[in-house]
């Protein structure tokens, strides 16, 4: 099943796929996808972000593949739902999406094993977890200046149930700006893996529900301009809509 | 006596009451109670946020490797980390030594408690976001390279005792002005004070809130000093801020602090 968190007549509501165009409300009304808000499809706990996790990705930033998964974290301040709007700075002259399968944590995980990771999982949904280069400084590499700022990780439209998703480690990954096509990957080139890294996660600390990963990008980084309409897609998974729109707009 | 916030175990709500600061006691209902004798909650609810570097001595300390690989370049802009919800733990809960480590480093820090959303902050309004500050210690596993993100030091469940309580901004002062001690097992082991900040806690929520909101009940963390003491198993570490409280855990075996979260 494929569900979402939409503000509609002003609150939110839980929802769920009727079909392409609509969705079903939990207290029965069917709307259109067009007219409500999208809000990320979970309220997120602890978010961990895998850097380098394609080796192809590691690569094209001149970067040999790490021996051990590159982890950093994002508050919720950063998240926004299918269909948002993501800010560039006007001072910014690279900043580039990320398309990538973010996993959410079903149930408490401590020492948990490989062979045992994926009871652990609840679903899936999409992420684009844009980076703003200028920001980079070698510091705790990638910063939350760069990783963390407001706006700048869409996730959604859906959660999608774990059982819904035969095989996660063979899911195509496709970014489109403007509807062109400027990313492309699959799942199953990622350096360490779903089960490996609830593993790994959970061999030093206490994953909870609601913990999500969003376990990194293939190659294929673009700047994104405003005006700029990004499409991030995991196939079976969902289809994540996000515009970039300049600073100048908050400005007063 | 300062006025003060605590979160008492069951309630999902602060407390208000007075705390005297000298004796490490809380007014409550017309009985004084020590967080020694009564388990209050950690009155941190938000996300809780770290600042590396943060104190002038600690900065210098790094000064011959700045400009070197892997860093090239001294520190532009407050570097952050985050301390996740499963670190966070109270005032006298057991802090645990991982297997095959044989200190930990305590890791003082005055706690900024965001009172509402802080987007975009200038400077001369940042205090207005602060609803209080409490006492944290940041336990990391020390690390000598702070090129990557430090999860596997900083991020092991019970690793942020936070409290023991909130105490309100106006009761705090000039948060610039606020003595720091570490001792442990009752010895001074660490002497500093917020007046060494690189950036000033106004200045830190401007830069912070210029790129992220920090919400209501976020905790900023204002820095570790330089020299933060090593600890062991067996150790109880004690956190004093001028005007703020003091912060007391033991350090315990992660086998033994696994039974007695058990408990």
């Amino acid at each position: 099943m494929k569900r979402a968190r939409v503000v509609y007549g002003g609150t939110v509501h839980s929802a769920s796929e009727n079909d392409s165009n609509s969705l079903r409300l939990a207290d029965g009304r069917t709307v259109s996808q067009e007219e409500v808000a999208w809000l990320p499809p979970v309220e997120p706990g602890t978010v961990f972000a895998l850097g380098l996790n394609y080796a192809d990705h590691a690569k094209e930033l001149d970067f040999n593949a790490p021996a051990e998964p590159l982890v950093f974290l994002k508050g919720p301040n950063t998240f926004i739902g299918h269909r948002g709007e993501t800010v560039r700075p006007s001072d910014v002259t690279y900043m580039h999406y990320e398309c990538e399968l973010a996993v959410i944590i079903g149930r408490q995980a401590r020492n948990v094993s490989r062979e045992d990771a994926y009871n652990y999982v609840a679903g899936y949904t999409v992420a684009n977890d844009y980076a703003l280069r200028d920001y980079l400084e070698n510091y705790y590499r990638p910063n939350l200046r760069v990783k963390n700022r407001d706006t700048c990780t869409p996730i959604g439209p859906w959660f999608v149930d774990a059982s819904d998703i035969e095989d996660p480690m063979k899911l195509g990954l496709r970014t489109y700006i403007n509807g062109e096509l400027v990313q492309e990957g699959n799942t199953k080139d990622m350096i360490f893996s779903i089960p490996y890294l609830i593993e790994y996660l959970s061999s030093f600390m206490t994953l909870n529900e609601g913990d999500i990963i969003l376990t990194g990008t293939p190659k294929g980084s673009v700047d994104t301009k405003p005006g700029d309409q990004v499409i991030t897609e995991v196939e079976g998974v969902g289809r994540l809509e996000n515009k970039i729109i300049s600073d100048e707009a908050l400005r007063t | 006596m300062v006025l003060a916030k605590v979160k008492l175990p069951g309630s999902p709500v602060h407390k208000e009451i007075t705390a005297d600061l000298q004796n490490n006691k809380a007014e409550l209902n017309g009985q004084l109670i020590s967080p020694d004798s009564v388990p209050f909650d950690t009155p941190v609810t938000g996300t809780v946020y770290g600042t590396l570097l943060n104190f002038q001595g600690a900065l210098e300390k790094m000064k011959d490797q700045l400009n070197d690989p892997p860093y090239k370049g001294e520190p532009k802009a407050p570097i952050l980390y985050i301390k996740p919800a499963n670190t966070l733990a109270a005032y006298g809960s057991p802090v645990p030594l991982p297997e095959n480590t044989e200190y930990l480093q305590a890791g003082a820090c005055l706690g900024i408690v965001i009172g509402k959303n802080a987007t975009r902050v200038s400077e001369t309004e940042a205090l207005e976001y602060v609803s209080g500050y409490t006492v944290v210690n940041d336990i990391s596993i020390p690390h000598d390279s702070f090129f990557r993100p430090a999860i596997k030091e900083k991020c092991r469940d019970g690793f942020c005792p936070a409290g023991p309580w909130i105490v309100n901004a106006a009761d705090a002062g000039d948060p610039g002005k606020l003595g720091i001690q570490v001792y442990v097992n009752g010895e001074l082991r660490q002497e500093n004070n917020t007046e060494n900040l690189v950036r000033s806690v106004p200045r830190l929520i401007a830069e912070v809130t210029g790129f992220m909101t920090l919400r209501k009940g976020d905790v900023l963390l204002a820095g570790v000093p330089e020299d933060p003491p090593l600890v062991k198993a067996g150790d109880e570490v004690k956190i004093v801020i001028e005007k703020i409280g003091q912060l007391k855990n033991e350090i315990v075996l992660e086998k033994q602090y696994l039974e007695e979260v058990a408990k």
